[in-house]
């Protein structure tokens, strides 16, 4: 390389940094934490009732009777409010939803359930986040479609809201 | 007099929810009493990325996620795994993201090769230079 071409140097690394610098803001990395369980079985699990008088949740429940929406929320996350309306018209369309409350007292389970009204046929009670770990997720509301061999199909992050709904009953029927 | 009102009720008004009501899990603010095996699970915690507050390691967050993931770690190695062992579960579950401590492989070749073609190529520049000036 000839001495002038080495005076041009740090000005093109100067401006390789600018563009990265440029690049990275105006596309800023993606923060949600997929599951790498999606596709795959899920894993072994018992959760207690997290209400009275419902069945809690266990693994081998998720193993037989079709692909299901395995929902989990909390009483005291603000997005599962927007996001229960939604759940109950899945319900109404025929999707069997599995609940697990994260975080979450009985008696709040219950009277959110009773105020949003209740779109589930379990609810399994995951006092202490173990189990939303286990299941590579990160947040509340997140859901699962699990298909009839118990196999995780597709994960959503955050509140499924109305212009979701095809979206997550063509994934329902694709697990079938 | 409004201004003084207006930080008045921010003073005594509630934030919105983001967190449970519930009480943190035994673990998570809670060292484990073999004092070797707590000193294995701080040094991974330091380790692994709090999933919520990203950027922080779950040692020094204070999210409740992040006293979860306390509470997972401490659990496991006083149930007797490794820390190896710990954030291979949590990898298969959320990626090599979630550990701050760079696993070798294809994406990962580079980082670990950086350091001796750097070396490489200084010894390169130098054998240049000090060839020309013997002449």
């Amino acid at each position: 390389m000839k001495p002038r071409l080495w005076l041009a140097l740090p000005l093109i690394v100067f401006g390789l940094f600018l563009l990265a610098v440029g690049w990275r803001l105006s596309s800023p990395p993606d923060p949600t934490v997929k599951s790498r369980l999606v596709g795959q079985p899920i894993p072994d699990f018992t959760l207690a009732a997290a209400v009275p008088g419902k069945a809690g949740l266990v693994s081998a429940d998720l193993k037989d009777g079709g692909p299901r929406l395995v929902n989990l929320f909390a009483s005291w996350c603000v997005p599962c409010l927007a996001e229960a309306p939604v759940l109950m018209d899945l319900k109404r369309r025929g999707l069997p939803i599995d609940g697990i409350a994260i975080r979450d007292a009985s008696a709040d389970v219950a009277e959110f359930l009773m105020k949003h009204g209740d779109p589930f046929r379990r609810i399994g009670a995951d006092p202490q986040s173990q189990l939303q770990m286990t299941l590579g997720s990160s947040g509340v509301p997140e859901s699962f479609i699990v298909d009839a061999r118990g196999v995780i199909r597709y994960q959503h992050i955050g509140p499924i809201m109305p212009q979701d709904v095809p979206m997550i009953l063509a994934e329902w029927e694709k697990a079938r | 007099m409004r201004t003084l009102l207006a930080s008045l009720l921010l003073a005594v008004s509630v934030p919105a929810l983001a967190d449970s009501a519930q009480p943190p899990a035994p673990y998570a603010y809670r060292q484990l009493d073999d004092p070797q095996q707590e000193a294995r699970a701080k040094e991974l915690m330091e380790e692994l990325r709090c999933l919520v507050c990203q950027g922080q390691s779950i040692a020094d967050s204070d999210a409740e996620l992040a006293g979860d993931m306390r509470h997972l770690v401490r659990s496991r190695i006083k149930a007797g795994e490794s820390p190896d062992q710990v954030r291979t579960w949590l990898v298969e579950r959320y990626g090599s993201w979630v550990s701050y401590a760079p696993t070798f492989g294809p994406e990962t070749l580079l980082l670990y090769a950086a350091p001796a073609l750097l070396l490489l190529a200084g010894a390169l520049l130098a054998a240049r230079r000090l060839t020309r000036n013997r002449v």
